[in-house]
């Protein structure tokens, strides 16, 4: 077997790419679900109508996308600079601490200055938590890695200590979860359980994509993931750059934090992201990391979290098969983006 | 005093090696795996299939030795899952790695879950005892911490020195060096490039798996979702604590799990004062600090992180 | 002599192998036969597929068609093992050689069964002895690869293959690292491998050296076989002719005065992060309008000076002068800003981003100037018209300024830096192997356009090892040597002798 590099990738291609990606993570993941005896076709119809069949189920799938944009994009700032923050998850709690902290009470402001302000400390927060991560690599060659893997165990804690101790809920029956937002700092609602997030996860992404195909940093980001060493041969200050990419990347996760707490759960817990950040990463690889497409995968991602818990309620499955059919789909979406890069020959 | 009488106490020692068990397993793994040249972050996934598989299939009745073995092959699965997409297809080796880890955890989940759809509290099974090694468990003091621990421990002391000597010693060895060094070298010299790697993979990864089947198989008696929390990043901070090398790595996973042990100690001595989340986070940032001081000075493989593609130009 | 031991006498035969590349055919039908106990030299310039041949000889490319037959055997799976487990062994251009590992390591891989326990070490070690001894090889079995000079790898590297008991050795242009003196010695070696009745495939695009070597030459153009020729009945002159096929003019440097110093350094030295000396104490300096050549095998300090002048390190000691003002900051950007062209060794992972497209690559150097970026956005149409100008004016071959740069040849490449770094009319020009992998067409392009710029004034540092180069472009020529700078000297009156000792570290005095 030999690949062959393609010499321009086919418009058509890359975008059937990510589809067919989904469409084998769902085949594969079939036998998981004849396991109860419910033939898959019915399951998969259930799981169609659960997550887009109605007004209803598009709300809840937008709201669960919402999240989903925002590490998306996060991840895939960072994935294009080859910077490899895997760490999205703690950066989004850190967005919520900051929505938490100044959103319940310290600041008395009105929503329309309240909520900016949230959000640029959300921003900042996850910014900020990043840079740790980026100047250890710059300075001292620390691997992103395992640094940004680490503080997202960190986070929880301190988070689960915040909502334990200094930030609980009295009225919260003994729960561990953190003072609820006031209506100031809530997010209005779109319809259903979709909230403004959306239209900022929506703005953001387009202000990314802007940045990537127009502004200088987003030049300097690509030549640095493109080829580092040729970057610095240019004298594109590759530290400052990073720097940058990490505070931008870490910030968006953590304006998903926000989002999150003033539009949909309106406090701070544990249990506030199954694993958003993670996802990201899925959702920034089937968007091939361009912004736009991450709204698109964000949706589609979504949805298959939104259907599964509807076919899995049906089926009597447990809930984790979203997330099995989710990281099947990231597996299947990187072989797929070779089969659009290369053509594969086979040879006897 | 106090906390001197903490580090002599045989207690704390035998906690330490217990607690540096599925680290050496989960090291060991990892450093084979990148002495060929590839990153698993498949790791923390791997664990948890494993102590899942593991934990399972005794839970259904089987031998606890079975239960290993089961594990180790569940591993293997993932492992040769890995390699196809880094070693085969040559993709990004961070992203396969991250996208293991989500499939294999939450299959583990997944099944978790149908075998045991509603219950709160996991059920239990009777796990490996503590095996007294006849004479040398005699020994004042080294005899109660280092030779009455679990079968698994000895195994995974006994797997460092064979992985070393594997390493260094034996044909395979200098092909695993030589692939995660140089890889056209390795295969202009005749051997197979994707062979090497994947057996290392494969291999490796039967030792993350089994490092997951200790925990619920000897450490705890039981498997819950979270189980793993982090402990395979910890592995991978912990290779590059080790620059690559065996006996290293055993010396990095015991001085990390002596901390662990000390700060479980200080946690129930100190109490209330201090936040206990304090305690629990101190294993993650002494990983941090560890790496930052040894990255400079780590002697990375050459091609670790290198596709390999044959033939192309 | 009777047929069927001529027949006999034939140890290897290529029968019509071809093999394409994308849209490249890099050989074309190819058939030639090797004899035992000759050298046979392949002759051809870069990119007429030598490598490529070679290549799939020993089994790192499948031929798309054709058949190889050793000892009269059809050699069929295409691997490196299956190559020298037929008698085939191969010396590397790029050596294949773990630095990290010994010379023993490196020369034992893949010679015991890998499903051993243990390994023979004391029998290679004296065997690796024995074959040193025979062929003047001399090597320490112990020493790790990182801590050898180059010269010592070549010989690592031949001793790889008369480890395995190769019968026939190809050696893929090995003289292109060596000093003229190491390359006497190699030379010796063949021959004693002559004797021994290995047969040698000596791939090379000197045609000096092959006619001292070789006993029969196979010149290769475009990927076909245009001639073969008993070494004996041919001249350079005619081999040449048959390499290029068509003549190349050459360019030719007239004397130019030199002007005032624009680039001077005073007792410079640069050490690495653990505190050995990269540069030494270095003198050196470049007027207007001249070519500074440096000569010396590759690793004696050249990256350190090129880079040092790039902006990518800083000296630990003495002073630059840049237009008789001392340098103090030395970042690249300091370096373009003071209009000093950089040409780097490798195009591939410094000169350009062969992911990004070509406007993009020829703005990485003043992305940040005001032609080409305002208020932190890129003027896009200002990049792309100048793409577009600096393609015409350099005769850049290239479907549109938006085709990415990975898919262009190499000598397509150097003309898009070329055309980055010239097109600002630089007054200091650092240029490190420009002409490297290069056909002769592009070599030649290459090198009228540095002529052309000394000719307009510019101060031209060449870092080269390609003797010949030095020699026809430089003014005046320096040696370089772990790190310490030889005085200049004025190309007349150098020898290629002389700067091959003084590349193996003797003084000039006792060079001469």
């Amino acid at each position: 077997m030999q690949f062959d590099r393609r010499e321009t990738v086919p418009l058509g291609l890359a975008v059937l790419a990510p589809i067919a990606a989904i469409a084998i993570a769902l085949l594969l993941c079939t036998p998981l679900i004849s396991w109860t005896g419910m033939p898959a076709f019915t399951a998969y119809g259930i799981m169609f109508t659960g997550a887009l069949g109605s007004p209803f189920a598009w709300s809840e799938t937008l709201s669960r996308a919402t999240p989903l944009m925002f590490t998306g994009l996060g991840v895939a700032v960072a994935f294009r600079a080859r910077f490899w923050n895997i760490g999205a998850e703690g950066q989004f709690y850190l967005g919520a601490i900051a929505a938490t902290l100044l959103g319940t009470g310290l600041l008395n402001l009105p929503a329309i200055i309240l909520l900016p302000l949230i959000f640029m400390a959300g921003f900042l927060f996850g910014g900020t938590l990043l840079l740790l991560p980026a100047i250890l690599k710059t300075r001292i060659q620390v691997d992103e890695v395992v640094t940004t893997l680490l503080l997202n165990f960190i986070v929880l804690l301190v988070v689960s200590y915040l909502v334990e101790g200094p930030l609980k809920d009295p009225a919260a029956l003994g729960w561990p979860q953190a003072l609820p937002v006031p209506p100031e700092a809530t997010l209005p609602k779109l319809g259903g359980r979709a909230h403004w997030g959306l239209m900022i996860a929506i703005a953001s992404a387009i202000l990314i994509w802007i940045l990537n195909a127009r502004a200088v940093l987003g030049y300097q980001m690509k030549a640095i993931g493109a080829n580092i060493q040729a970057a610095l041969f240019a004298g594109i200050p590759i530290n400052w750059v990073l720097l940058l990419t990490a505070l931008l990347s870490g910030g968006l996760a953590g304006m998903g934090g926000v989002s999150e707490v003033s539009g949909l759960k309106g406090y701070l817990s544990l249990d506030l992201s199954p694993g958003f950040g993670y996802t990201g990463i899925v959702v920034a690889m089937l968007a091939q990391l361009h912004p736009i497409g991450v709204l698109i995968s964000a949706i589609f991602i979504a949805a298959i979290y939104v259907g599964a818990d509807a076919m899995s309620r049906a089926a009597n499955l447990p809930s984790y098969l979203a997330d099995v059919i989710v990281s099947t789909s990231l597996l299947c979406m990187l072989v797929s983006i070779l089969l659009t890069r290369y053509r594969v020959r086979w040879r006897s | 005093m106090n906390s001197i009488n903490l580090l002599l106490g045989v207690e704390f020692w035998v906690a330490t090696i217990r607690i540096a068990t599925p680290l050496m397993f989960g090291t060991l793994g990892e450093l084979l795996c990148e002495r060929a040249g590839v990153l698993n972050l498949g790791i923390e996934g791997i664990m948890t299939m494993g102590a899942f598989v593991g934990w399972a299939a005794v839970y259904q009745g089987a031998d606890l030795w079975i239960g290993v073995l089961l594990a180790a092959i569940a591993g293997m699965v993932f492992g040769l899952l890995h390699s196809l997409f880094t070693v085969y297809l040559g993709l990004s080796q961070h992203v396969s790695g991250i996208g293991i880890t989500l499939l294999a955890a939450n299959l583990a989940y997944f099944f978790y879950r149908v075998l045991l759809p509603q219950v709160n509290t996991p059920p239990k099974i009777t796990p490996f005892q503590p095996f007294a090694i006849p004479l040398l468990s005699q020994i004042p003091f080294l005899g109660k911490a280092v030779f009455t621990q679990t079968p698994l421990t000895y195994a995974a002391f006994i797997l460092v020195a064979i992985a070393a000597y594997l390493l260094y010693r034996t044909p395979i060895g200098l092909a695993i060096r030589m692939v995660g060094e140089n890889p056209s070298a390795a295969e202009a010299q005749g051997i197979n490039i994707y062979s090497i790697r994947t057996l290392a993979v494969v291999i490796g990864s039967a030792f993350m798996a089994i490092a997951g089947a200790f925990l619920t198989l000897s450490a705890f008696d039981s498997f819950f979702v979270n189980l793993i929390n982090g402990r395979g990043w910890i592995c991978i901070a912990l290779v590059i604590f080790a620059s690559w090398q065996p006996f290293k790595a055993l010396l990095g996973a015991l001085l990390f799990a002596g901390f662990d042990a000390l700060q479980l100690r200080l946690q129930q001595k100190i109490g209330a004062a201090i936040p206990y989340q304090l305690f629990l986070m101190l294993p993650y940032i002494f990983s941090i600090i560890a790496l930052s001081v040894m990255a400079r000075r780590a002697g990375y493989p050459k091609a670790l992180m290198v596709p390999f593609r044959k033939g192309e130009r | 002599m009777n047929s069927t031991s001529v027949q006999s006498d034939i140890v290897l035969h290529l029968n019509h192998i071809s093999k394409r590349f994308g849209s490249l055919l890099a050989n074309d039908d190819i058939s030639l036969e090797l004899r035992r106990g000759e050298v046979l030299a392949l002759l051809g310039e870069n990119g007429a597929g030598k490598t490529t041949l070679m290549n799939i000889l020993f089994g790192h490319y499948t031929a798309d068609s054709g058949e190889i037959r050793v000892f009269g055997r059809s050699l069929q799976s295409s691997s490196p093992k299956a190559a020298l487990s037929a008698g085939i062994g191969m010396v590397h251009q790029h050596f294949t050689l773990a630095d990290n590992l010994t010379v023993l390591e490196n020369i034992m891989l893949g010679t015991e069964p890998l499903w051993h326990l243990w390994q023979r070490q004391q029998n290679a070690r004296q065997r690796v002895i024995a074959l040193a001894d025979q062929f003047g090889l001399s090597m320490h079995p112990d020493a790790k690869i990182a801590d050898l000079s180059v010269g010592e790898r070549q010989r690592v590297e031949i001793l790889k293959a008369l480890y395995r008991d190769v019968k026939i050795l190809i050696l893929d242009e090995p003289t292109a690292v060596l000093t003229p003196q190491e390359t006497e010695a190699l030379f010796t070696t063949l021959h004693k491998l002559t004797q021994a009745e290995l047969s040698v495939m000596f791939i090379s695009h000197k045609l000096q050296e092959v006619m001292r070597v070789s006993d029969r030459v196979i010149v290769l153009r475009t990927g076909r076989v245009v001639a073969t020729v008993p070494t004996a009945e041919t001249t350079p002159a005619a081999l040449a002719e048959l390499m290029v096929g068509r003549p190349i003019p050459q360019p030719t440097r007239q004397f130019q005065t030199p002007g005032e110093a624009l680039l001077q350094l005073a007792a410079v030295t640069v050490a690495s992060q653990d505190g050995r000396p990269l540069i030494d104490q270095l003198d050196l300096t470049v007027r207007q309008a001249e070519i500074v050549g440096i000569a010396g095998v590759s690793g004696n300090g050249q990256a350190a000076l090129f880079n040092l002048l790039s902006g990518l390190l800083t000296p630990t000691s003495g002073t630059v002068r840049l237009y008789g003002q001392v340098c103090d900051r030395f970042t690249a950007t300091d370096m373009v800003r003071a209009n000093i062209a950089r040409i780097p060794e490798d195009r591939h992972t410094t000169g350009l981003i062969g992911d990004m497209s070509i406007w993009e690559n020829l703005i990485l150097a003043d992305y940040a100037e005001p032609a080409f970026s305002q208020k932190g956005f890129l003027k896009r149409h200002s990049a792309i018209a100048h793409a577009n100008q600096i393609i015409q004016a350099f005769d850049v071959r290239c479907p549109s300024p938006f085709a990415t740069v990975r898919l262009l040849s190499g000598g397509n490449m150097q003309k898009l830096i070329l055309g980055r770094e010239l097109s600002r009319q630089p007054q200091i020009i650092l240029a490190s192997q420009p002409t490297r992998g290069l056909d002769l067409g592009a070599v030649t392009y290459v090198h009228q356009q540095l002529l052309n710029a000394r000719d307009r004034g510019a101060g031209i540092l060449l870092i080269s090892e390609d003797l010949d180069e030095l020699l026809s472009l430089c003014d005046r020529l320096c040696v370089i040597y772990q790190g310490k700078l030889s005085a200049p000297m004025p190309t007349e009156t150098v020898s290629l002798q002389t700067l091959g000792l003084m590349m193996a570290g003797k003084d000039k005095a006792d060079a001469i």
